[in-house]
């Protein structure tokens, strides 16, 4: 599969780092090189330097081949603006889509678009611990 | 109308201006607390301090029953977030969106924004009108029509002067409107009006036709 996935955070390196061990074609995305020190230095996919809500960009990292697109950067708005244009103007398959506010995520997902809140799990597994 | 302004910076400032003077009933949403102390001080309260992209400040101010939002803050995605979650949450009728980069143009138009306005194309297109050698200036989009007015200036060197217009086979889709000419009145072109040096020819095109166009009437 070919993956792209925007933002080398600490989310972002890595799931990088165990779709490529998977054998994946792994695309990683971020405006600033110095985030790809992230990535294991056994990474065989391509860290590309670069803004994902920008069309130019994602083709250069192959979008129009791609069959999966993850939006994590720490930027809400930034995600949801890539993920669209992946699914919409791209017609990728799979999108993946971070959002931390739990209100845009609802509305995003009730707009058929595959998004998560850390800020909702997270929350949810903490209550969870604390009262069992 | 009630008009809700995201982003209080340069842009949303004048605009809110221009729209109170209109008339309207206008509320500002900023970020930052010192630009919207700032206006509230100058213009009383019609700034609220908040990120017009949540859902909670968007609710606080009304947005419900605005009959149009419009996102101005400098960055495009903050842009199309605010107008998409003013849309589909609150059903506002009328979407704007400022957008920085052109290219975001159709990417918003396919996402359900209203209404774009591309800051860089605008100020591109005013320097390239002062521009004398520039062949061909966008005067007006007709978006749903998908149709644009140009202007085309003919430079003394065009092979296409001292021909008649039914000589130039034109391309279908366009139109030529209107011929201003040196120490004239403007003329309403026709088949047999011939071409002259410096004529300044405002035309009706489909952009994809304008290259064409302005070959066509420049004889390059």
């Amino acid at each position: 599969m070919k993956v792209i996935i925007m933002g080398c955070g600490r989310v972002g390196a890595r799931l990088a780092e165990l779709l490529d061990a998977d054998g994946h074609a792994v695309t990683i995305l971020d405006t600033d090189a110095y985030s790809f020190r992230r990535l294991p230095p056994k990474f065989g996919g391509t860290a590309l330097i670069g803004n994902g809500t920008n069309e130019e960009v994602l083709k250069r990292a192959g979008i129009e081949e791609a069959d999966a697109f993850v939006a994590v950067t720490q930027g809400d708005n930034r995600n949801v603006m890539a993920t669209q244009i992946a699914k919409h103007i791209f017609n990728v398959s799979k999108v993946v889509c971070r959002i931390y506010d739990p209100l845009r995520q609802e509305l995003y997902s009730t707009l058929g678009l595959e998004t998560f809140s850390p800020t909702t799990i997270f929350a949810q597994l903490l209550k969870e611990k604390i009262e069992n | 109308m009630y008009i809700v302004v995201v982003g209080g910076g340069r842009l949303g400032y004048y605009l809110t201006k221009a729209l109170l003077d209109e008339g309207h009933e206008v509320l500002i949403i900023e970020k930052n607390a010192t630009i919207c102390e700032n206006i509230v001080g100058e213009m009383g309260s019609v700034c609220v301090r908040g990120d017009g992209c949540e859902t909670s400040t968007l609710a606080e101010v009304g947005t419900g029953r605005a009959d149009m939002l419009i996102a101005v803050t400098g960055d495009d995605e903050d842009n199309l977030v605010a107008c998409q979650v003013a849309k589909h949450k609150f059903n506002v009728p009328r979407t704007i969106a400022r957008i920085r980069n052109p290219k975001n143009e159709t990417i918003f138009k396919k996402l359900g924004i209203d209404v774009t306005v591309s800051s860089t194309n605008i100020i591109l297109e005013r320097i390239a009108e002062e521009v004398p050698t520039y062949p061909l200036t966008h005067l007006l989009t007709i978006r749903d029509r998908g149709l644009e007015i140009v202007q085309v200036t003919i430079p003394p060197e065009a092979t296409t002067i001292g021909k008649t217009i039914r000589e130039l086979s034109l391309p279908k889709e366009s139109t030529l409107s209107l011929i201003i000419r040196k120490e004239h009145k403007p003329i309403i072109p026709k088949a047999n009006t011939i071409l002259q040096a410096e004529d300044q020819i405002i035309a009706v095109t489909t952009p994809e036709l304008e290259e064409t166009l302005r070959a066509t009437l420049r004889g390059t």
